[in-house]
């Protein structure tokens, strides 16, 4: 496969370049050059890139959102393709141990499906033999589980992506959100938040800017921690090649717009910048909540 | 703590004075009142029977009746305001609402006796109801309630909200209709507590919070609270009390998510019907006055009590094979592939050995051409030529034209697989075990795949790969020069043909699953499971993913999470393969029938019956359907 790849492109470079008559070139400025070399240069081996950002807001005291990411590269003979795991978990306000859940959301889930990874990182040939989303079920179960005992009456939102080649996994389940930002400034909202406003929308009763609004824009029909029964969205995405996957809570989606976080991606020269100006975009905005975002890219 | 004991200390000696509202802590819930205190001299409070969000409901007994026992309802609510004007504001609403309430006389609505406030807790006293609320009776009633015991209530709960509605000068709205809201009395009739009086007290809830009321209608989120939303709360109670399901659980205003007689069967069509009224979102669309509801829930009972509690057969629309082939084609035996078009006809073989070359506009045929073996595979065409695979091992290229061979490839074994072209290939599988790639031009192999069964499955290429999978189970994905990039192994074997799309491989296996493996590393990314194994090959439209079972059924699954979106028994299993056209699937079975199915809903839209099983994939082109049966017949019917 590979050698048919390299052939494609030995053949590619080989081609002439048949120069149009009667245009004229002027020397490219160094950002053009800077830019060329970007594009032409090839990152090998493919690996997933990301950078977080977090901050308690403007107007809370305490922080009850928690983030991790995790990604995993590996060069050499017979090597695999990246494997990330990312996730962001907002910890109920008005409710005890909000940090408490939040911190156990991301941490039990990142332990159970990284234990499950284990194998296959030692060894690409062992395959795992439990399908992907069955185990992000398991994780969120687990979670579910841990966060009832642990820290009762708490609740939590938890939106993980498990990223490896170029689909995804998402588990989600609450109002932070999972999307794909796109070169063009294009923006798709992967997840669908849980909330009383979103079906209100959905059923065409309120409009979007007045969801954002709405006195009970905080409620939620879905929670981890709460209710009996936990019912995730488990899914199967492809991620964002030519972009950016985005998860982040709700401290940062209900205060900026979502061309707004599509235009701070595109500028920043980093990941970590990036992170850091939505960031305080949202604080800018009043930061009436806990902010988290993790920004993800494939590159190579 | 330190509060709380000082609280009940002052309450007993009806000297309160403290000043006890600067310390939040006061009016935790579990600030109740303990079994004995008196309030206001009068009401020995005896036990808590309820727990709500701003205060407690207490069992007491009114000591004005000195030599019996007259017990009433105490509902205690904690004044929960930190502003003092506020505070005073709530109170006086609360006392206003106290006195309305205290004049209305019905049956179905407890007497209020009494209310007054005490330092920042204002007390209502209500008729005591013997019973139970109707929420207590869902949940220990094992099973379903009876319809006529639901009916019964649903019928009460008209009249009383009929009584409020109609009240002068104002109507009353009820706001809060849900099972914990209505208690059933020892006399087996519906009382309704908790009228939204005490809502102000209701703490300001800040931050991220679960939880929605479940019962209410849409609009009453944007403020407006109508007549009209207590018939949507009432439809929502039935929903609850004959579905068992509780709406609290689930996403708001999803009921129409859950039809009732999905989750209850017993229940009739036309109460369902009744609640479907009244649960509609647009407030002009349900049930105008508690009235006119109970006109609908009466005469649905008539109608139910007429017909007894025999079921009635839905409705169906199938014209019982009222569909006329627009023409037929006989071959000498068994149709057990499945029929191509290219460039005015179909391409067709059959058990009978031949491939037939029939008019797709008259069914006459135009040319067969003899094979040495039974043809069960679909032909594949490039560039004029007709490919087909043959049992007598053979791989045939025709003119579709002349019905002239071109060239013949040999395999080792039954070709059962159906060819596929692509980069000047062919691939074909046989019972050889090989999977093999035969140069178009040359009509020589490039290469052979080994595996270690025989391949019946009939190849996708995407990717730059081949994706098949064998009767081992394997399902491998081979290069363009046959090297082998990642297999995957399923516990049974897989004949079904892989369908790649959007970067996943969907197929089926004999081990009753479905899966969904990424398409470049072979990661199992889902698994579905299916009553028995399966053979049909997969299709893709939309998101969906359609497939037949042995168990008999179609299956439509979300591909992205692999949820059952729906699924159609026929009677018989489904090896035939589905296809999509338009906004319908199409599908045969081993009972006879072409299935034509809306591929959003499953809804049947029509089916064709034939003589004999249907094994192969239906074409459909130009608004016309062609499918082989096992009774010999080709069928050309309008789609």
């Amino acid at each position: 496969m590979n050698k048919l790849f390299d052939h494609l492109r030995r053949k590619k470079k080989t081609q002439p370049l048949t120069a149009p008559e009667n245009i004229k070139t002027i020397p490219l400025n160094d950002r053009q050059i800077a830019e060329a070399f970007k594009a032409a240069s090839v990152y090998q081996p493919a690996q997933l890139i990301h950078g977080c950002g977090q901050s308690t807001g403007k107007q809370r005291e305490h922080n009850e959102d928690s983030l991790f990411a995790f990604s995993m590269t590996s060069g050499g003979e017979g090597t695999g393709f990246p494997v990330g795991l990312f996730i962001v978990a907002d910890g109920m306000g008005g409710h005890q141990y909000g940090e408490v859940a939040s911190s156990i959301a991301t941490r039990v889930l990142a332990g159970f499906i990284l234990k499950r990874f284990l194998p296959y990182i030692i060894n690409p040939a062992n395959n795992l033999d439990e399908p992907l989303q069955e185990i992000m079920r398991s994780a969120i179960d687990e979670v579910q589980r841990s966060v009832v005992q642990t820290a009762p009456g708490s609740g939590t939102t938890l939106t993980a992506a498990l990223v490896f080649g170029q689909q995804m996994i998402i588990g989600h389940v609450g109002d932070s959100r999972a999307y794909a930002v796109y070169q063009d400034g294009r923006t798709d909202i992967l997840t669908r938040d849980h909330s009383l406003v979103k079906r209100l929308e959905e059923l065409g009763q309120i409009s979007a800017d007045e969801a954002l609004s709405h006195p009970q824009r905080n409620v939620l029909y879905r929670a981890i921690g709460q209710g009996e029964t936990l019912e995730a969205d488990v899914f199967t995405a492809p991620f964002p090649q030519t972009g950016h996957l985005v998860l982040c809570s709700d401290g940062l989606w209900s205060v900026v717009s979502d061309d707004h976080i599509a235009k701070i991606i595109r500028e920043a020269p980093t990941l970590h910048d990036a992170c850091r100006d939505l960031v305080r975009a949202a604080n800018d905005a009043g930061g009436p909540d806990n902010i988290s975002v993790i920004l993800v890219k494939s590159i190579g | 703590m330190k509060y709380r004991s000082c609280l009940e200390d002052a309450l007993e000696t009806q000297k309160i004075n403290a000043p006890l509202d600067d310390n939040p802590n006061y009016n935790a819930p579990g600030s109740q009142l303990a079994p004995g205190t008196t309030l206001v001299n009068r009401y020995v409070i005896q036990d808590i029977i309820g727990v709500g969000g701003m205060g407690s409901v207490y069992r007491a007994r009114d000591l004005h009746f000195p030599t019996v026992v007259k017990l009433v309802a105490v509902k205690e609510m904690i004044n929960q305001a930190p502003d003092p004007l506020v505070r005073k504001t709530i109170v006086q609403n609360f006392e206003r609402e106290a006195n309305i309430l205290a004049t209305l006389n019905h049956p179905a609505i407890p007497r209020i006796y009494d209310y007054f406030s005490v330092d920042n807790r204002s007390y209502l006293v209500l008729e005591f109801i013997h019973g139970k609320d109707m929420e207590a009776i869902i949940n220990e009633t094992p099973g379903f309630l009876s319809e006529e015991q639901v009916l019964g209530w649903a019928i009460e709960l008209c009249d009383v909200l009929s009584y409020l509605h109609n009240h002068k000068p104002d109507p009353i709205i009820f706001r809060d209709m849900k099972p914990s809201n209505v208690m059933v009395n020892q006399q087996g009739h519906i009382v309704l507590v908790d009228f939204g009086i005490a809502k102000p007290f209701q703490a300001g809830q800040k931050g991220t919070m679960i939880g929605t009321e479940g019962y209410s209608p849409p609009e009453q989120y944007r403020g407006e609270a109508t007549p009209l939303a207590d018939i949507y709360a009432l439809g929502a109670t039935i929903h609850h009390a004959l579905s068992r399901r509780d709406p609290r659980l689930e996403p708001p205003f999803s009921f129409n998510e859950r039809p009732l007689r999905k989750i209850n069967p017993a229940v009739s069509p036309e109460l369902e019907m009744v609640v479907n009224t009244a649960l509609q979102y647009n407030p002009q669309d349900r049930f105008q006055s508690a009235e006119a509801m109970k006109e609908a829930l009466i005469a649905a009972g008539r109608k139910t009590g007429l017909l007894g509690r025999i079921h009635t057969v839905t409705a169906s629309i199938q014209p019982a094979n009222g569909i006329k082939p627009l023409w037929t084609f006989a071959c000498e035996d068994e149709i057990r592939g499945s029929p191509l078009y290219y460039d005015g006809s179909i391409f067709i073989g059959s058990y009978d050995y031949n491939l037939y070359c029939i008019s797709a506009a008259d069914g006459k045929m135009k040319w067969k051409y003899a094979t040495e073996g039974g043809i069960v595979g679909k032909p594949a065409v490039y560039e004029g030529d007709i490919y087909i695979g043959s049992e007598d091992q053979r791989l045939h290229v025709i003119s579709a034209r002349s019905g002239k061979v071109n060239w013949t490839y040999y395999t080792n074994g039954r070709v059962r697989s159906s060819p596929r072209i692509a980069e000047g290939h062919v691939f074909i599988g046989s019972d050889d075990e090989r999977l093999h790639a035969v140069n178009l031009i040359s009509g020589r192999a490039s290469w052979h795949f080994e595996a270690d069964a025989p391949i019946r499955s009939t190849p996708f290429v995407a990717n730059e790969l081949v994706y098949f999978g064998s009767e081992s189970g394997e399902l491998f994905a081979v290069n363009f020069r046959g090297e082998l990039k990642w297999h995957f192994k399923a516990k049974q074997s897989v004949t079904s043909s892989p369908w790649v799309a959007e970067g996943l491989v969907y197929f089926a296996s004999v081990d009753g699953y479905v899966y969904a493996l990424d398409a470049r590393s072979g990661w199992l990314i889902w698994r579905f499971r299916m009553g028995k194994g399966s053979i049909s090959s997969p299709c893709f439209t939309d998101g969906m993913l359609f497939v037949g079972s042995a168990d008999g059924h179609i299956y439509a699954i979300d591909a992205r999470t692999a949820k059952e979106i729906w699924r159609f028994k026929t009677d018989h299993q489904v090896s035939s393969s589905p296809t999509i056209y338009k906004d319908c699937l199409y599908c045969g079975s081993a009972d006879g029938n072409l299935y034509c199915l809306e591929y959003r809903t499953g809804r049947l839209r029509w089916k064709f019956a034939t003589k004999g099983p249907i094994t192969g994939t239906p074409l459909v082109y130009d608004d016309i359907v062609y499918i082989g049966s096992m009774d010999h017949f080709l069928y050309a019917l309008l789609a």
